[in-house]
């Protein structure tokens, strides 16, 4: 669509001093160049340089940080449930979303209280409902464990671990993760739903199919595009869990302190925490390849089907 | 016209199941904020507070924690980020959409590329940078790293490409310069886009708590998120006072989303929220 509207505008001003691009672009590079390009170079530097601190000295260059990280089982395991809490949320997210979406579409009244329920999530603070939610999921008098007894579960301890055993505290960032990511979800498949052609639905109408097929034969398969781009998004932003994690048990990753690291955990408390820069730029670079692997294929499908 | 009203009734149903989960999060905070000791620690849950007007648990959240310090911190700067990361983009944009200098096209490739680069990779080097500039632990911290984003100049940029230009070359014979015919046309025109790009942005900001937590160590300078999270560790053992605090904080959000939702959604909808 932009490129048509482009057509009227041939994108330069031919009237434009020599030097004058500088005025408007000299703020945005200053804080672009120390900030961002910077850093960027910086850590791939930083992540061969051997016991580099923070005041900037280290013992040699080589390889030694990715070793480190990638025989880490801390790190190995923060790898482990950054993937189980993406191929979890995300893909459920996305099925919720979908019958949420198709449903929203159709016409009903009180959009506007629909909408402010289910986009909600996406303006406040994660830490602060979060402290509604670990209180919803406490053992004796959450809310959660009501409402499973009516169905002859539990109680379960959600929160807690036993006998150094705690299974269920990756099901709590899931079930949060998931009630996050909704609203962006939803708004992404309104907005692909709102694009296909009404004509579609018409000729169905006219051929007497129902809405069930209707769903199935025109909306899924229309959509399919908007559903795939939206679920590499989803896993790109989802590869990056950290503040999720933060409420449930005072900011410690997992009841035990250590059980339920995600790579963004890991790498800020690798850095934060023990000082290790160089370990915590290797572990950065790896979580970095793995999102530009979906990265890549987010690009290839924009550009197959033009979104 | 049976199975239309059957129909109709099941989509009212979902949505409104639905509705109520996504919700439900939201009211038991606030409710909670509201309840007394015995009604908080009740199994089965109390549903509802006895007295809706009982503001003990906002009054003694605030003596316990300096929520208003916090509230100061995170308006003044959402309010300069906003600020001066809007001004910021706006010249940016209009020189990569309009104004001709040399590698123009090859320089704004290679910035899409960079948006790709997560946040929490750079964010090593940064706090290194900001360790060295001796802004550790002061308001400018969170500002000043985030004046220039890709991200909001690369909308902008996309809608000042669709303004035509007839409207320039008019203003040209006018005898307005580049610097006139952006703020006294492109910038009204592009009202809508500034308005989405400002919101997305001031709930970043608002929300932003990684960086904070860890640039941020004493408690006279900590924004709404951290200064929650840090109740809730330190001084929380009274969950009702941990809901009190956590209903105010997110309140300026609510309201925010209340009055500009369209803004907010479409925002959404074209571009997606960063971090």
């Amino acid at each position: 669509m932009d490129k048509k509207k482009n057509n009227d505008s041939n994108g330069n001003y031919i009237f434009n001093k020599r030097g004058e691009p500088l005025i408007y672009l000299v703020p945005f590079a200053i804080g672009l160049l120390i900030f961002t390009v910077y850093p960027i170079i910086n850590v791939v530097f930083m992540s061969f340089k051997e016991g580099y601190r923070l005041s900037g000295n280290f013992t040699g260059w080589g390889l030694a940080n990715y070793q480190y990280v990638l025989t880490n089982g801390e790190f190995l395991s923060s790898i482990k449930n950054t993937f189980i809490y993406v191929f979890t949320v995300v893909p459920i997210a996305t099925i919720l979303s979908i019958i949420v979406a198709n449903f929203l579409n159709q016409k009903i009244k009180g959009m506007a209280i629909f909408q402010t329920a289910y986009f909600l999530p996406m303006v406040t603070s994660s830490i602060a409902v979060g402290i509604s939610w670990r209180y919803m999921f406490n053992t004796q008098f959450g809310v959660i464990n009501w409402l499973l007894s009516h169905i002859g579960i539990g109680p379960i301890d959600w929160l807690g671990a036993t006998a150094g055993r705690a299974p269920w505290n990756i099901f709590v960032i899931i079930i949060f993760g998931i009630w996050n990511l909704m609203p962006f979800t939803i708004i992404l498949l309104l907005s692909g739903l709102q694009n296909i052609d009404p004509m579609y639905y018409t000729a169905a109408k006219v051929d007497g199919a129902n809405s069930w097929k209707v769903f199935k034969r025109i909306t899924v398969p229309l959509l399919a595009p908007t559903i795939f781009l939206t679920m590499i998004v989803n896993m790109i932003s989802a590869f990056k869990v950290y503040n999720e994690v933060i409420p449930f048990w005072s900011g410690k990753a997992g009841v035990l302190g250590n059980n339920l690291y995600t790579m963004v955990y890991w790498i800020k408390e690798a850095f934060y925490s023990k000082q290790r820069l160089g370990v915590a730029a290797s572990a950065s670079i790896i979580l970095f390849l793995i999102i530009l692997v979906f990265t890549v294929i987010q690009k290839y499908i924009q550009k197959k089907t033009d979104y | 016209m049976n199975k239309e009203t059957l129909k109709k009734t099941i989509i009212y149903l979902v949505l409104a199941l639905g509705a109520i989960i996504m919700i439900f999060p939201f009211y038991w905070m606030v409710s909670g904020a509201f309840k007394t000791d015995a009604e908080y620690f009740s199994f089965p849950p109390v549903w509802f507070p006895s007295n809706w007007f009982n503001f003990d648990n906002f009054i003694n959240a605030f003596h316990k924690a300096p929520l208003m310090k916090y509230f100061i911190n995170s308006t003044i700067v959402m309010v300069c980020s906003v600020g001066i990361n809007g001004f910021i983009t706006i010249l940016a944009a209009f020189g990569f959409s309009r104004l001709k200098f040399p590698g123009k096209e090859v320089i704004f490739a290679v910035l899409v590329a960079f948006m790709m680069v997560p946040f929490e990779m750079l964010v090593i080097t940064n706090y290194q940078t900001v360790t060295r500039l001796h802004l550790i632990d002061t308001i400018p911290v969170l500002i000043i790293p985030f004046t220039s984003s890709i991200f909001y100049t690369y909308i902008l940029k996309g809608f000042f490409d669709t303004v035509p230009d007839s409207l320039y070359y008019s203003a040209r014979i006018d005898g307005a310069s580049n610097w006139k015919y952006l703020w006294r046309v492109m910038v009204p025109i592009a009202r809508p886009s500034l308005v989405t790009i400002m919101l997305l942005n001031a709930i970043a900001s608002w929300n932003s708590f990684m960086w904070v937590q860890l640039v941020i160590n004493s408690d006279r300078n900590r924004t709404i998120p951290l200064g929650i999270f840090s109740f809730v560790s330190e001084a929380g053992s009274d969950p009702k006072l941990q809901l009190a605090a956590a209903t105010i904080s997110i309140l300026p959000m609510v309201i925010l989303f209340l009055f500009a939702r369209k803004y907010i959604v479409s925002g959404v909808a074209r571009g997606g929220v960063k971090g």
